[in-house]
């Protein structure tokens, strides 16, 4: 594109960056506040207010986090349901995927259908539970892997992505003898890794950040995921309750103890993150396709 | 007569040879069946009964005698529904929070991709971009709770500063007043920079030769994002209202739950945090599951007349 050599053009692009910069700016201050103020002295937190590099480094905060086994068991919960929910739900995924990519496939309509309507309708919230219960799923961490097992999105992209993969491959590998599940494990998802790493990353990140479902089905504060933990020490210890309850025998956490907490559960997804934006701009695409 | 008799023959052979073909090609195909037959099973378990449980908006329900074995009574929770002052509460702060999300949210991302296509710097228009979209991949809990930490009375930032600046410190997560702003403002901080992902793509689609013309013609940028930007990107924006308008009810049950408190319940609860406390905290499984089914079938109607007219208008829709 030609460049604009005008003051007003010149002036335009500096407002455009400047506000552009801020935005992306006010995006990630607050995370960057709460990383530092975690390795903060409380003290230095109460008097500076704002810190983004702080001048006494202390740990004092992991330290108290990490004193009980609370935050290691949700950690550990968390870890299991992320990397168990994702191989379910990307082997239900590919599979549905790759079956409803055939075009060949008698009922294929009829079956796209079934699965889209889900998404413009659904039974609600107390149906599923009760459906959850009677699958014998309740206080299980089973309830917050079954009951999400295929997101359609995911399922719609992965289903597009195998589309678009040339014919020639399948034929040749009929040729050589290979059934339908030869050519899927053998030649579709090796051809596919882009796509399947985008969205097994689009699954784990919704694993990692379960939240509903784990409030919803699991009675027991031992099976809890560490999003249920956060918010159980950041939220309610501040002497906030829904039902109007305080904790107020518990003197609530210091600030660089919530922030803390804050990062552990928010660290997993920034060290992904990487990886995941070298291909989710594509992922995301396709997924607002229509199938 | 008799020519008669015989096309219809050779209709039903027809016939009969499409079925054969039909079973030639479900038989060639009967791997692929089994492989998506673990995907259906769990959309039929886990959505299509759900859907069937709706009924139970027609009952008593109890949970020991099931849907088989409970009490029929028509009507009765549709109506006591419309006649709760908490629903027209409900409603309203529904309505409300689609209101906000509509006027102030969803033009956000289009004026971000607007700008960002006007950075003519690669690398800087890729770092802003990796910055905007890293809020969308933290969950409802860790903004809300980022949140807290911030604005807290005791030891958060923010009224840390207004009292160094000789304000009055304010209660910003009690306070009614402040929820719908700090409603609209997290979700903004989470969604904006990723929404833009979408348009930017609509947006690169277009064809340089146009900004060329136009510039060649003396159309200034405003001009040129006027007339080629916003026309190149209307379809997606159709298409994004409609998928929007069709979650008028679905305002996240998660982030609105984090937010909701005792004192600010006047403004903050909706359909889905109301099913929540009805039907699991209090038991009245029938009476939260007829309030879903209402938001449910809202959300439905929206989402048909929203497409009709975006269809009506010349615009692709949904489906």
């Amino acid at each position: 594109m030609i460049e604009d050599k005008t003051a007003g053009g010149r002036l335009f692009t500096v407002v455009n960056i400047t506000l552009l910069l801020l935005f992306a700016l006010l995006c990630i201050l607050p995370f960057m506040h709460v990383i530092a103020g975690s390795f903060t002295t409380s003290a230095e937190l109460a008097e500076k207010k704002f810190v983004i590099f702080p001048t006494n480094w202390s740990i004092d905060a992991y330290k108290y986090i990490f004193s009980t086994d609370t935050i290691f068991r949700a950690l550990l919960v968390s870890i299991f349901v992320t990397a168990g929910g994702t191989l379910w739900s990307m082997l239900l995924s590919v599979l549905t995927g790759y079956g409803m990519s055939r075009k060949d496939l008698p009922g294929r309509r009829v079956i796209m259908f079934f699965i889209v309507f889900t998404l413009l309708f659904n039974g609600g919230m107390i149906p599923t539970f009760l459906v959850v219960q009677q699958t014998g799923l309740l206080n299980s961490l089973l309830a917050l892997v079954i009951p999400v097992s295929i997101n359609a999105f995911n399922m719609i992209i992965l289903k597009t992505f195998f589309q678009n993969l040339p014919a020639s491959l399948e034929e040749s590998a009929r040729m050589d003898g290979c059934n339908d599940f030869g050519i899927l494990f053998r030649i579709v998802i090796p051809c596919s890794m882009p796509a399947i790493a985008t969205i097994s990353l689009f699954y784990a990140v919704t694993y990692w950040n379960t939240y509903m479902h784990a409030i919803l089905y699991l009675e027991d504060a031992s099976k809890w995921p560490v999003q249920v933990l956060l918010r159980q020490i950041v939220v309610l210890a501040s002497g906030m309750n829904y039902d109007g309850s305080t904790y107020m025998d518990v003197p609530p956490p210091e600030q660089s103890v919530k922030m803390a907490v804050i990062v552990v559960a928010t660290i997993p997804v920034l060290l992904v993150y990487p990886f995941l934006q070298k291909h989710f701009a594509k992922g995301a695409l396709l997924g607002s396709v229509k199938g | 007569m008799q020519s008669q008799t015989e096309t219809n023959a050779g209709q039903v052979l027809s016939k009969n040879k499409k079925w054969e073909l039909l079973k030639k090609r479900m038989k060639k195909n009967k791997l692929i069946y089994l492989m998506i037959l673990p995907g259906l099973l769990y959309f039929f378990v886990y959505k299509y009964i759900p859907m069937y449980g709706l009924i139970i908006s027609f009952q008593d329900y109890k949970p020991y005698l099931g849907i088989t074995g409970s009490e029929w009574v028509g009507f009765e929770h549709f109506k006591r529904l419309f006649a709760d002052p908490d629903f027209w509460m409900i409603f309203k702060n529904t309505l409300v929070l689609f209101g906000l999300q509509l006027v102030i949210f969803f033009p956000v991302p289009i004026i971000l991709s607007l700008m960002l296509n006007e950075v003519r710097s690669m690398p800087l228009k890729r770092s802003v971009q990796t910055l905007i979209y890293i809020p969308h991949f933290m969950s409802w809990v860790i903004i809300v709770s980022i949140t807290y930490v911030l604005l807290t009375m005791d030891g958060g930032i923010v009224n840390g500063l207004l009292q160094q600046a000789g304000f009055q410190e304010v209660n910003f997560l009690l306070n009614p007043d402040w929820f719908r702003p700090m409603y609209i403002l997290q979700v903004i901080w989470r969604e904006a920079g990723w929404g833009t992902i979408i348009f930017l793509a609509a947006i690169a689609a277009v064809d340089a030769q146009l900004y060329e013309a136009a510039k060649i013609d003396g159309a200034g940028r405003f001009r040129q994002m006027w007339h080629i930007t916003l026309p190149a990107i209307k379809g997606v924006i159709v298409i994004l209202l409609i998928l929007k308008i069709g979650d008028v009810l679905e305002l996240g049950f998660e982030h609105v739950y984090l937010l909701l408190n005792s004192s600010n319940r006047e403004v903050a609860e909706i359909f889905d945090t109301y099913v929540y406390t009805a039907g699991l905290k209090q038991g009245q499984f029938s009476y939260s599951t007829a309030v879903g089914f209402f938001k449910g079938l809202v959300g439905l109607v929206l989402v048909v007349i929203a497409n009709w007219l975006a269809k009506k208008a010349g615009e692709e829709g949904v489906y």
